[in-house]
């Protein structure tokens, strides 16, 4: 147990400055950069304490507010997504979840992929468009969402892949 | 009560959410408006020093930049300096701390966001080096932005490209002026909006600033005129400005302190 906790708080405080001090200055394009930091809300173990989680989770976009100077908008994203995270887990891993024994690593890919593909397109669709604010400038919100999207679910799986401990 | 009660625990992390996206949704709405994002910011002990830390290292990468930046800088004035007769030169530097209405400060940028719609920097000088809300941030090309909340050790500027930014600024040659926003488009070009159509202008003029708040003192330099086309309201044209600044690329800058600034303000203001 106390491994687990050891674990996430690594996990938080190293998604965190990556995020913020390498990730935000890739501007790929100009403007595309991969919000990863996600990763902490989508690999969180899915036996908690959902009102912990939900709170662990607004933290984490705060601090990520404070750091870009964003006001609220990491936190927005981060606190829906962890809401609706159960939903989407029992959409994708129907059975499987119920009985709570998945574990990611042991997933399949095409699951996995579109788990994770679904949380980072609302994550990031709540971000821009909180982060522009403006309705005439939807096709600008839509163009950086997916480029973005893209560009962070391919660095998350890269990710879960490179750091996943098979033992063979 | 006991239904109120059971009520709360049954949707109790529904109730949280609801409590934690409205606290976030506060904060963006806030973060909107100029003055007022007091909470939310990268001027703090914890993000101040984690960014002064890492730029500390990342700074020598610049070292070369900075260098030529300066000696570029320095023939610019030494060129000024051997071209004006000496007596004028004694004329103006006659009474040197009497008359300077401006001071400056240099300070190092220590986080710098160009692609977000609204854009903020973080330099290290704070209220510990007498730099408070509302000062100028320029470098030796250009004006960079308005300090726009300061810490003990940190102040934040928002920058020129920031959606909620409004900056006075005009015509080098003639007096006709306009203000100065971003649309949020390419972190080089800037908008020069409402400038009177009666205005001579065209492809290449230098845009400077126009004296006209504060904040800046007048004739610091913005950027070239890249394209215009009359607005549609066909009475000021709505004008491309190239800035000189690399806004992707900056180090040392200087924050403006202007010493006139609460006599001019009581005197626009008198009334209050």
């Amino acid at each position: 147990m106390n491994n687990i906790i050891l674990k996430n708080s690594i996990r938080f405080i190293i998604l965190i400055l990556v995020q913020t001090l390498v990730l935000n200055h890739i501007n790929f394009l100009g403007y595309i950069n991969p919000y990863i930091y996600v990763l902490f809300i989508i690999l969180f173990p899915i036996k908690n304490n959902r009102l912990f989680f939900i709170f662990i989770s607004f933290l984490l976009g705060l601090i990520v507010d404070l750091f870009l100077d964003s006001g609220g908008i990491h936190a927005a994203a981060c606190v829906t997504i962890a809401y609706i995270r159960p939903m989407v887990l029992k959409f994708v891993f129907g059975m499987t979840y119920e009985h709570q024994t998945i574990k990611f690593s042991s997933t399949e890919f095409g699951q996995r992929f579109s788990y994770f593909s679904m949380i980072i397109f609302i994550h990031h669709i709540i971000l821009f468009s909180l982060e522009i604010f403006n309705s005439s400038k939807i096709i600008l919100i839509l163009k950086k969402t997916l480029f973005s999207s893209i560009f962070t679910i391919i660095l998350c799986l890269l990710i879960t892949i490179l750091f996943s401990r098979k033992k063979r | 009560m006991q239904q109120i009660l059971n009520f709360l625990i049954k949707h109790k992390t529904f109730l949280l959410f609801l409590l934690l996206i409205t606290i976030s949704l506060f904060l963006t709405i806030q973060s909107h408006s100029y003055h007022k994002s007091k909470f939310i910011n990268s001027a703090n002990v914890l993000t101040g020093g984690v960014y002064e830390v890492t730029n500390n290292l990342s700074s020598y990468f610049n070292l070369k930049k900075e260098n030529e930046i300066l000696l570029e800088e320095n023939n610019r004035l030494k060129s000024i300096l051997y071209n004006v007769e000496m007596d004028t030169l004694k004329a103006v530097f006659k009474y040197p701390i009497l008359s300077s209405q401006y001071k400056f400060k240099s300070a190092r940028v220590t986080k710098n966001s160009y692609s977000a719609t609204n854009n903020y920097l973080t330099i290290n000088k704070g209220q510990r080096d007498s730099i408070t809300q509302d000062l100028g941030v320029i470098t030796s090309k250009g004006i960079i932005g308005i300090i726009d909340y300061t810490s003990k050790k940190y102040a934040r500027v928002m920058s020129i490209l920031n959606t909620n930014i409004r900056i006075n600024a005009q015509l080098k040659k003639t007096n006709h002026f306009g203000s100065l926003t971003w649309d949020s488009e390419s972190p080089q070009f800037v908008q020069l909006l409402d400038l009177p159509i009666q205005s001579p202008i065209s492809v290449g003029d230098t845009i400077v600033t126009g004296g006209r708040s504060t904040i800046f003192p007048k004739g610091i330099y913005i950027g070239q005129v890249a394209s215009f086309k009359i607005d549609d309201t066909e009475n000021s044209y709505k004008v491309n400005v190239k800035l000189f600044n690399d806004m992707t690329n900056l180090g040392h800058v200087h924050v403006i302190n202007n010493l006139d600034k609460s006599e001019i303000s009581t005197l626009n203001s008198p009334d209050e």
